[in-house]
């Protein structure tokens, strides 16, 4: 890839140059005294033994145009004026020009030379990335042009990287003990080349003798294998909890605000996923607002949405949910009702498409681990986030003034009311509080889903389920419920496929609300008849 | 007495004659006044009329367990779905080989997935008679089950509503998959007849009309008689003091299963009677937003009268047919801030604001 794209641009550049000059050529390399100039001056006449000689020595000078040179000779684009010995590079052969000839040994160390002039390059990058390269056609040749330069490098990933490397290629040794010490060192690799090198090595060929001869060799393949499958399937376990610990963060970040308006509140916020689309919305409305700075857009985003769906929820609160206090199943239904008003609202007022929600590049890529372990940025935020989101939480309902006044008014609303806590404040702040969160969530889901007038919906379920199973009214049981319900759910994925691994932990929740009527974290003391 | 329980409930007259003068005047109105007049009703128009009574049927059924033993069941779109199901895989097979893909035995979408056989569950569905049982049985059964488990656990109030909630939606997902052998996305369509009988005749649809009508004053009657009869007064009593029923002696628990039951069945036949007359059923029918909507046309008609919900249902979906053609977006306001005016002023429900006769005492 790297060197097809390489060669692409030298082509493109070439072609640049041809225009300019007017002609269908281009002189490789200017008339001076420089050592290239020289070597390549001898280039022309050679014979192939000598032009593999001057090859070699063309790698030892580090000038950038040797290596475009090299890869025009490799690919038969090399050629000679006719009337002044000049080198040029050309993709078709200029009139009045003869081609330097190549053989198959000549290209071979041609291959060569160019994987060496990479490996020599001051970018570990270019290292690896020649090292990539070269593991297309590993074979002891090219094992030991690695072994030449492994004691020169430095950098631990590209030594890792070499190390693997050669031991490929020296699986194609014909000595059998270099082949076992090659297996011998590759255990515990987890590329997939080496996985499927080794795997060939055991596996019996079509007329059923083994591919490797050598018993010996043959039981310690075996025996990489296994550990390097057991590595595997380590890692991905890992990868899955990761899954699911992130699946679960979002279950998490859903649910926790509901577990405010819900759990200590008692209130049933049907429009709960609406505040979250609100939430996602505010982030598609900051980015139109800054579009030359959508790094720091979503980070502005993230007080944006907690105003804007913190106040929708003051509204709500104030206008309908207050005078349904103690009538949950009414609450239900009116805030329905508003949920209806709210996606037809963002229908109208956007659009009923979903909107375009941009990640800022500090958001993309992943974080490569090892060559079977890799996570993405955005997963990781969202875990980080999610954690971030329930420590403030705990913060504000543990240690402020309106946290202690939430508390006293969910245990004993009459009592706290004599005690001179202004309760109808108190329920407002709740849950504008609630509601806000929710927007919060829903800057972080616009990150993982789209953006659009249903995405409220999506989430109302799953996040209801997440409440009830870690216990009405306690944060803990919903980060904890969160996390286990999405790592369950993530484990049984590849088992039994995404619908049925769903299906199977709504059953599951369905029969747990039976053994545990209160969820897992029950509130205990009166507070639990209500 | 039993057959007074009509006598003290001027709702319910009044809404079986009006049922009767429907059921009179609209085949009259399809059949014997011309095309060009007025007053003539389109086939559109019977299916529309019979699909609003196998809604008001369902609403019945939510009253009842909702309005009368408290229980808020947000998944009663589950049950009318099955038995819609049921009903629906009896008209597949009925289609025979006039498919798309002609097998005589195999529906399109099995041929099209490729299966060889019929799955063992689809057996014997080609018999009306063992259809019509599954339509009472499966949704039945589900509701015996998962009643038995959530009511012996004592689940209550919130939670019940969320795992019934989890109930219609678990099952939404398992009908969307392909592998379940209930046509997944798209569900069973393209029926052809029923009983023999070419369901794109009009006669056929007025006799499925004529029947939802039946089944709605049938339904009514029946769900009356439940109500006043002795163990509906201990219904009642869970409703408004669930401890209380409990300590005097009676097993809550066995009455609320019954009443759950009775309910889903109920559902069930609703569901049975909708999909020949619109020719539909997919696993959309499962989907929770549905299953809130039926609560919400019993709130709105007010619930714990029983008429109240065939009238709520009957408003609502005139309401929503009328403005998704006239305004299409204003309908989503409007059924939004009917949620909450009704709530929030009319707890009553509709039948609240028009009788003069006190409602039963309601309590969430």
């Amino acid at each position: 890839m790297m060197r097809a794209l390489r060669a692409f641009l030298v082509l493109g550049g070439l072609m640049l140059a041809i225009n300019t000059l007017n002609a269908a050529e281009a002189p490789a390399a200017s008339a001076s005294a420089d050592p290239v100039q020289a070597l390549l001056d001898q280039l022309p006449d050679a014979d192939y033994a000598t032009k593999r000689t001057i090859v070699d020595e063309l790698v030892t000078h580090h000038d950038p145009k040797v290596r475009a040179l090299l890869v025009a000779f490799l690919e038969g684009n090399l050629y000679v004026r006719d009337s002044d010995r000049t080198i040029v590079i050309a993709a078709e052969e200029p009139a009045g020009h003869t081609r330097i000839g190549t053989n198959n040994g000549l290209r071979r160390s041609l291959r060569g030379a160019i994987a060496r002039f990479d490996l020599s390059d001051p970018d570990p990058k270019a290292r690896l990335a020649a090292i990539e390269e070269l593991m297309r056609s590993m074979d002891t040749e090219t094992a030991a042009l690695l072994r030449e330069q492994l004691p020169a490098e430095r950098d631990p990933d590209v030594r890792e990287a070499m190390t693997g490397a050669i031991a490929i290629g020296e699986l194609t040794s014909e000595d059998a003990e270099v082949r076992l010490g090659a297996v011998r060192a590759l255990k515990g690799n987890l590329t997939a080349d080496a996985f499927n090198r080794l795997t060939t090595m055991v596996e019996p060929a079509a007329d059923g003798t083994p591919v490797e001869t050598d018993a010996r060799v043959r039981a310690a393949a075996n025996d990489a294998l296994y550990s390097i499958k057991r590595w595997r399937s380590f890692y991905s376990l890992v990868e899955t909890l990761f899954f699911g610990l992130s699946l679960g963060s979002v279950l998490v970040l859903a649910g926790i605000g509901l577990a405010i308006t819900f759990g200590v509140m008692g209130v049933i916020n049907m429009a709960h996923g609406e505040l979250m689309m609100l939430g996602a919305y505010s982030v598609f409305v900051v980015q139109q607002l800054m579009p030359n700075h959508i790094g720091l857009s979503l980070l502005v985003s993230i007080p944006v949405a907690f105003l804007v769906a913190g106040l929708a929820g003051v509204v709500i609160e104030r206008g309908i949910v207050r005078h349904l206090y103690g009538r949950p199943l009414e609450t239900l239904l009116a805030t329905f009702g508003v949920s209806l008003i709210l996606q037809q609202l963002v229908r109208d007022v956007f659009s009923p498409n979903n909107r375009p929600v941009e990640t800022p590049a500090w958001m993309a890529g992943s974080l490569r681990i090892n060559d079977i372990l890799s996570i993405t940025y955005t997963r990781m935020y969202i875990v980080l986030f999610a954690l971030l989101i329930f420590a403030a939480l705990l913060a504000i309902l543990r240690r402020t003034r309106l946290g202690l006044e939430v508390r006293a008014v969910s245990q004993n609303r009459n009592m706290a009311k004599a005690m001179g806590v202004r309760t109808d404040r108190v329920d407002a702040m709740t849950f504008g509080l609630g509601s806000g969160i929710a927007g919060v969530a829903g800057v972080a889901l616009s990150q993982l889903t789209n953006v659009g007038p249903n995405l409220g919906q999506n989430y109302i379920v799953d996040s209801f389920m997440v409440v009830v199973f870690g216990g009405v009214g306690s944060l803990w049981g919903t980060q904890i419920g969160g996390t286990a319900l999405g790592v369950v759910n993530k484990v049984l994925e590849p088992l039994t496929g995404a619908v049925l691994a769903k299906i199977l932990v709504l059953i599951g929740l369905i029969l747990f609300i039976q053994r545990r009527p209160r969820g897992l974290f029950p509130q205990k003391g009166r507070a639990a008849e209500a | 007495m039993r057959f007074d329980i009509l006598k003290s409930d001027r709702g319910g007259t009044i809404l079986l004659l009006l049922l009767a003068i429907v059921t009179i005047v609209v085949p009259f109105l399809h059949l014997a006044v011309p095309d060009g007049s007025a007053f003539h009703l389109s086939s559109y128009g019977i299916t529309l009329i019979g699909k609003y009574l196998c809604f008001a049927l369902l609403a019945l059924a939510v009253d009842l367990v909702w309005g009368y033993c408290g229980i808020l069941s947000l998944g009663h779109g589950a049950f009318f779905a099955l038995g819609g199901y049921a009903m629906g895989m009896y008209l597949m097979r009925q289609i025979g080989t006039r498919g798309v893909y002609g097998d005589p035995v195999l529906p399109d979408f099995m041929v099209f997935l490729n299966w060889k056989e019929l799955p063992w569950f689809w057996h014997g569905f080609d018999q009306f008679w063992f259809a019509a049982l599954m339509v009472v049985l499966v949704p039945g059964l589900l509701a015996l089950v998962f009643g038995w488990f959530a009511f012996r656990s004592r689940v209550t109030g919130v939670y019940l509503s969320i795992i019934t909630q989890a109930m219609t939606y678990a099952l939404m997902l398992a009908f969307f998959r392909n592998d379940m052998g209930f046509g997944g996305n798209n569900g069973f369509t393209d029926f052809k007849d029923l009983l023999g009988f070419d369901l794109s005749l009009p006669a056929v649809q007025i006799a499925l009309f004529v029947c939802s009508s039946i089944a709605l004053a049938a339904g009514y009657i029946a769900c009356r008689f439940v109500v006043s009869s002795r163990a509906g007064r201990v219904v009642a009593a869970v409703r408004d003091a669930e401890s209380r029923t409990r300590f005097i002696g009676y097993k809550v628990e066995s009455y609320k299963l019954w009443i759950f039951v009775i309910s889903a069945v109920l559902a069930g036949i609703a569901g049975a009677l909708y999909v020949p007359q619109v020719g539909i059923i997919n696993p959309g029918e499962f989907s929770p937003l549905n299953s809130i909507e039926i609560v919400i046309w019993v709130a709105i008609g007010g619930r714990g009268t029983l008429y109240g919900a065939v009238a709520g249902a009957i408003l609502v979906n005139y309401a929503k047919t009328y403005f998704t053609t006239a305004f299409p977006s204003i309908w989503l306001y409007f059924l939004g801030a009917l949620f909450i005016i009704t709530t929030l002023a009319f707890p009553r429900g509709v039948v609240g604001i028009l009788g003069r006769r006190p409602a039963a005492r309601v309590t969430a």
